[in-house]
């Protein structure tokens, strides 16, 4: 029971603060030019932005989480489980960011997952 | 350039980039880790651990590194999806796994390669769809 409330929180936690971030640095704006003056000023946006920093204790909240995990499950088990992270996230783009996430990006997000879990379990 | 074309490149130009800086960060600071040795799990062992990691070359190249990861990350999502950079990030296991087969001359199992080809294609599959599907409050036309 612990091992799956562990692992929710590893993916909600870590799908919940990248969408967060994604959110605050939509709101931030894009770089006007990928330049060193116009991408620190945007630096500067995004981390005044709430948003961001709503995302970064959930981020936080994961990797420790992670960490509790790996003392109670082999890495062999607990890092493929996170690769549902990738599915996790593109449902919350598709509901909380409203992406438009067409057949081609889910079987591409599918493929992606199963590959990582894969390659993470060696 | 056709803007989609443009927005597709700079994209897929920063995810490089977070493919890049991710693993070289990871890479060094499990150098610079090595080099320090096994941590020991007690004040004087955490302390002296953080005193070799604050003075080690090879750790401050690492964090370097990976700020660039973030910068990137935080930059690109200010325009691509969330939905896009996410898959096509994977595509650093595969590089990953060239790398330890190229450099480290490590065995990878069939079971790895099958990973590897299905990150390839599912990394391909996104790739292709747009990069952004939202409406962006621009500072400036990028």
């Amino acid at each position: 029971m612990r091992v799956i409330v562990g692992l929710a929180i590893l993916i909600l936690g870590s799908t919940g603060g990248e969408i967060a971030i994604t959110h605050g640095m939509k709101s931030a704006g894009e770089p006007a030019r990928l330049r060193p003056r116009e991408v620190l000023q945007f630096l500067g946006r995004a981390v005044r932005n709430g948003w961001f920093w709503t995302g970064v204790p959930l981020m936080a909240l994961s990797f420790y989480a992670l960490l509790l995990l790996l003392s109670w499950e082999p890495i062999s088990l607990v890092i493929p489980a996170s690769a549902l992270s990738y599915v996790a996230g593109t449902f919350g783009a598709k509901f909380i960011l409203g992406e438009d996430v067409n057949t081609a990006r889910w079987a591409g997000v599918i493929l992606v997952c199963v590959g990582v879990a894969l390659v993470a379990a060696g | 350039m056709p803007s989609e074309k443009r927005l597709r490149f700079k994209t897929l130009v920063m995810v490089l980039a977070m493919v890049v800086c991710a693993n070289a960060g990871d890479l060094l600071l499990k150098r610079g880790m090595a080099q320090i040795g096994a941590v020991e799990l007690t004040a004087h062992g955490i302390s002296q651990a953080f005193r070799q990691t604050m003075t080690s070359g090879t750790i401050w190249v690492a964090i370097f590194f990976l700020i660039g990861f973030m910068v990137s990350y935080m930059t690109v999502l200010s325009w691509a999806d969330y939905s896009y950079v996410m898959p096509t990030g994977a595509f650093g296991y595969t590089v990953l796994t060239l790398l330890a087969v190229v450099f480290l001359h490590e065995s990878v199992s069939p079971r790895r390669w099958v990973g590897v080809v299905l990150i390839c294609v599912g990394v391909l599959l996104v790739g292709q769809t747009k990069p952004r599907t939202t409406e962006v409050p621009s500072e400036a036309v990028a």
